[in-house]
């Protein structure tokens, strides 16, 4: 198959052998399992237990809210402790509702929805109706609901459903692991998937890296037809969704549109095998692949953990630390976001717990930027991070806005290239935020502009109003008094 | 368990890169030809050297000084002596030393500091130095000598070489032209340039560098494989190099064809002066120079023309310097017209159409 | 001489005879610049810029006299705003970061009164008489007069708490001391 190539690009230390051979091992269940509301792009989900309760595992336990929301189901059987505010897995450390469940160590299944039988000829509403019940979103970090993607071919014109093998940022193992362990069930995944979508195409795009994956998932596939299973070059960001459709397609997506404008609906590797068991098994989505790696880390391993176990847990499983980690990072090295400490929970779009140390970091003191122009070179967005940044430093969101801030996808390729260290996506980071809560800021003032206008509207009317039986009220005393005057005189 | 306070977004990972990597890679890349003009011009040569390149550091600190910044970060990334250095081979190699001194003071604290320090500077600082000089000293930066190479009969001995570098004391019985300045000379009095060609050295010695002009003119040699050597390490790219040395030589070529008697060729403009120093060293100055490839290009065919128009109509017989400032001066200007076509915009700035389809 | 002297004589009168005539048949109309600053502005006369009402802020603004960040329920996007219209910088160095801010009612010392209702300029206090009275976050823009005639200080200014939704990632540090 004729691939494309994608601008600049990045070619990192890998350090994936640290566990790419290790095998996907179950994670004991913990003592406690705390499951956010929120784990997803969109609405939280609406909590349906409460304290007391007694759950089986697969169990609803929060209803999705609106359109763009997703479910949550008890990750195991237990009692539920409490619903309160935990620190979320986010830099910010910021509270969240979360269902705190306490296992009772008999991980009995609730009554699963029956399976769709025959689903590749099932009316592909049905599907996505299971998707959606079934908690599933977006497993290669982004957990935006799946079922509200696969809802695309009703809206748009599309040719492929590209599953994105990728798996570009360092460290990362899980879904190469996924996809040498469970090709079949990705497989089959992906296959329902292009059925609902209504697309006949399917790519499955793994980076030459993965040999061993490319061959699993090519016998895999082999016995389907509309199936190719295509090695990428190992360029990073090749993960990035349209990065992978422009390699793959040649097509870019024009900015503020989505691939599905293009033809084409990205889905990671899990989310496929997840469809899998909610279609075929009725069994929605509660535990997900981890990678556990870094230099700081004693036994690096993939691990498929419950949704909500701590990240401590799963530290713990891996025989704790060596040595105090420079930085804890949620995702990959790359685009990763640091945790705010160990008690937070695994989350649906959690596919990497990194303990890094300082040397694997290699973060040196900033110095001045000497404009060698190699960020400009490996953008592969087709930006100028160093003329954007220099903006950002005086402020001037504007400019840094026409220069094409926010068509930045965060990819860290500059920051991770510039000899000078400048944190470049920390600043693009800082603008976009700026310029999001600016965009906030200026809405909120329409809105009270139009109510204060509103208010003085209504305040006229009733002045008016008020005038016009002042008005009534004198005419009427004049009238009376005219009367009596007339009586007066008359008598 | 909170690990570290979380002050910075990603990535947690770099590559090996820094600054004070690149400027060594430089100075490694110059080191042959430097070692070898060492030894071809002796003693005075090296102690205007030492004294051009310590004279940069001492500026430096004590410009660094004065602004109240940290001196050890900044003197450690060696920028101050990459450009003391690039001075030093811009220089007549038996100049006296206050042209060193005086050269450092122009470029780190005029062309570099007031600016506002590395990376702010817009023109090149080690040729605002060289052009200083000569426009203000003409005479003595255009004082050529012939090679004396080290321990040869006729070299001068360390103590004569104080004498001519300290001393002022430049015998004026070893003075030459460089092939350019031979060259204008000669067609100022009416001789055209054919005649002239068989008075300068040939091809192979202006290659091999034993002929007069400055520590960084003569191996064009071993400047070339410094660039060659810059290049493999993808410290530069080959946009400016090849776009001045391309242009200088397509200029040169076309009109030595239209008329050969008042025009040099273009092999002749490649090997003579600081062609190669300037295309490989010179212009691909990082802060000066354009951030994108495209504008980079732009950038090194204008210095090629300029340098041969200089070259051929101007009052100076070596152009490079200038062509190289007037083209810092444009650096922002081709900056705006050659940014990149951003991902999934047109070139001005607006989205993609969506093709129609069915 | 005399040629020269009259020539540019006449050259001047002529050249300054179209100017005068461009001035009067081509001029453009003044925006009303006050207008629009007052549309900027959010225009619930809380008065807390110090003008009594946003159309004065609107008038002083435009004769320069008040700095573009006189207004707190604004923020920072009506400051930019009128900076940019005015054409000057947005001076943020004096104005102090003033906390989003919003009202709330604590219920154990309302007593019903209806005043702040009344007063609220953009209607985002709900109630009645002798009802419990409400404010709806959504609408309110931390002006603060219902804070001063509220006869029982049942109405206080609490800032507007940070979620993750609004969080985002602050600026880097001033980098080195070099710049």
């Amino acid at each position: 198959m004729k691939l494309f190539p994608i601008r600049g690009g990045i070619h990192p230390d890998y350090r994936k052998e640290q566990t790419s051979e290790k095998a996907i091992v179950a994670l004991p269940l913990p003592d406690l399992l705390y499951i956010p509301l929120q784990q997803h792009i969109g609405a939280p989900a609406e909590a349906l237990v409460g304290e007391g309760d007694l759950v089986k595992k697969g169990q609803l336990i929060a209803r999705s809210q609106g359109g763009i929301s997703a479910p949550q189901h008890a990750p195991t059987s237990g009692r539920i402790q409490a619903v309160a505010d935990i620190p979320a897995p986010h830099p910010s450390g910021l509270p969240q509702p979360t269902i705190i469940l306490e296992p009772d160590g008999k991980d009995e299944w609730t009554d699963l929805p029956e399976p769709i039988a025959d689903p590749l000829n099932a009316d592909p509403q049905l599907i996505r109706e299971r998707v959606a019940q079934s908690g599933i979103v977006g497993m290669g970090g982004a957990a935006f609901p799946s079922a509200v993607k696969l809802d695309l071919g009703t809206r748009y014109n599309l040719e492929i459903l590209l599953l994105n093998g990728a798996e570009c940022e360092p460290y990362l193992t899980c879904d190469d692991r996924v996809m040498r362990e469970h090709a079949d069930e990705v497989v089959d995944g992906a296959r329902i998937m292009a059925h609902a979508l209504g697309v006949k195409r399917v790519v499955i795009a793994i980076e030459d890296n993965k040999p061993q994956a490319l061959a699993a998932m090519t016998g895999a596939a082999s016995t389907f037809a509309g199936i190719e299973v295509v090695g990428v070059p190992v360029q990073y960001p090749m993960g990035s969704e349209r990065h992978l459709v422009q390699a793959i397609t040649g097509r870019e997506t024009p900015a503020k549109k989505l691939t599905a404008d293009i033809g084409v609906v990205v889905h990671n590797v899990a989310t496929a095998r997840a469809v899998h068991h909610a279609v075929r098994f009725g069994r929605p989505l509660v535990a997900r692949v981890v990678t556990l790696s870094g230099g700081a880390l004693r036994e690096p391993n993939n691990i498929e953990a419950p949704i909500g176990a701590r990240v401590a847990d799963l530290v713990a499983f891996c025989g704790g630390f060596v040595s105090v980690p420079a930085s804890l990072v949620n995702g990959g090295p790359m685009m990763g976001q640091p945790l705010p400490g160990l008690d937070v929970p695994v989350v649906k779009g959690m596919s990497g717990i990194l303990a890094l140390t300082a040397s694997e970091i290699n973060e040196q003191p900033v110095s001045p930027c000497i404009r060698c122009g190699t960020c400009v070179t490996i953008c592969p967005c087709g930006l100028v991070p160093v003329e954007m940044a220099a903006f950002i430093r005086k402020d001037n969101f504007e400019v840094a806005a026409q220069l094409g801030v926010m068509d930045c996808v965060s990819c860290g390729s500059c920051s991770w290239i510039c000899p000078s260290h400048i944190p470049l996506v920390h600043y693009f980071n800082y603008a976009k935020g700026m310029l999001n809560a600016l965009d906030r800021e200026r809405r909120k003032n329409e809105r009270v502009k139009t109510l204060a206008e509103a208010h003085t509207a209504r305040m006229e009317k009733l002045e008016i109003a008020a005038a016009a039986k002042r008005a009534a009220v004198a005419a009427r005393k004049a009238n009376l008094a005219a009367a009596t005057t007339e009586e007066k005189t008359n008598a | 368990m909170s690990i570290a306070s979380i002050n910075r977004s990603g990535p947690f990972t770099h590559a090996a890169s820094s600054v004070q990597k690149t400027m060594l890679t430089v100075l490694l890349a110059l080191l042959p030809a430097t070692a070898f003009n060492a030894y071809l011009f002796g003693w005075p040569g090296i102690l205007l050297f030492a004294v051009t390149v310590g004279s940069c550091v001492a500026v430096e600190a004590g410009c660094l000084a004065l602004a109240g910044q940290p001196m050890k970060a900044a003197l450690s990334d060696y920028s101050a002596v990459l450009t003391g250095w690039l001075l030093a081979m811009s220089l007549p190699p038996w100049a006296p030393w206050w042209t060193g001194v005086l050269g450092a003071v122009f470029a780190i604290a005029l062309a570099k500091h007031t600016f506002g320090g590395i990376g702010q500077n817009m023109f090149n600082p080690a040729m605002v130095a060289r052009v200083a000089l000569l426009v203000s000293f003409p005479v003595v930066m255009t004082a050529w000598v012939m090679p004396h190479p080290l321990f040869s009969a006729g070299a001068p001995g360390f103590s004569d070489a104080i004498a001519i570098t300290f001393g002022g004391n430049l015998p004026d019985s070893v003075s030459a032209a460089s092939a350019l300045g031979y060259v204008k000379t000669e067609l100022s009095r009416g001789i055209p340039v054919t005649q002239s060609m068989a008075h300068v050295p040939d091809l192979m010695d202006m290659a091999l560098g034993t002929r007069a002009g400055s520590l960084g003119e003569t191996s064009a040699v071993l400047i070339l494989a410094g660039g060659l050597f810059l290049m493999a390490r993808r410290i530069i790219s080959w946009h400016i190099p090849v776009g001045v040395m391309g242009a200088l030589f397509l200029m040169g070529t076309v009109f030595h064809a239209v008329d050969p008697a008042r025009y040099t060729d273009g092999m002749f403009h490649l090997m003579s002066g600081a062609t190669f120093l300037g295309a490989f060293f010179i212009c691909t100055d990082y802060v000066t120079s354009p951030v994108s490839k495209p504008g980079q290009l732009v950038f090194g065919i204008g210095c090629g023309m300029l340098t041969w128009v200089i070259r051929t109509y101007a009052g100076y017989p070596e152009g490079m310097a200038f062509a190289v400032l007037l083209m810092n001066s444009l650096t922002p200007i081709i900056d705006q017209y050659t940014r990149p076509r951003a991902f999934g915009r047109s070139r001005k700035g607006e989205p993609l159409p969506l093709e129609g389809k069915p | 001489m005399l040629l020269a002297v009259g020539s540019l004589t006449v050259m001047g009168v002529a050249l300054g005879g179209i100017l005068g005539a461009a001035a009067r048949f081509l001029a453009v109309e003044e925006n009303p610049l006050e207008e629009e600053l007052k549309a900027m502005l959010p225009g619930s006369q809380c008065g807390q810029c110090g003008y009594v009402g946003c159309g004065q802020a609107a008038a002083a603004l435009a004769k320069g006299e008040a700095p573009v960040t006189l207004c707190p329920p604004g923020g920072k996007a009506v400051a930019e705003a009128l900076a940019k219209k005015l054409g000057v910088t947005a001076d943020f160095s004096e104005h102090e970061e003033k906390v989003p801010e919003y009202a709330v009612v604590l219920e154990e010392f309302c007593v019903g009164c209806t005043l702040c209702i009344k007063e609220c300029s953009v209607d985002a206090i709900i109630g009645a008489n002798k009802v419990m009275h409400s404010v709806i976050v959504e609408a309110c823009h931390g002006c603060g007069k219902c804070v001063k005639v509220c006869p029982t200080e049942a109405i206080e200014m609490r800032p507007i708490p940070e979620t993750l939704g609004t969080w985002h990632w602050p600026k880097p540090e001033a980098e080195h001391a070099l710049h």
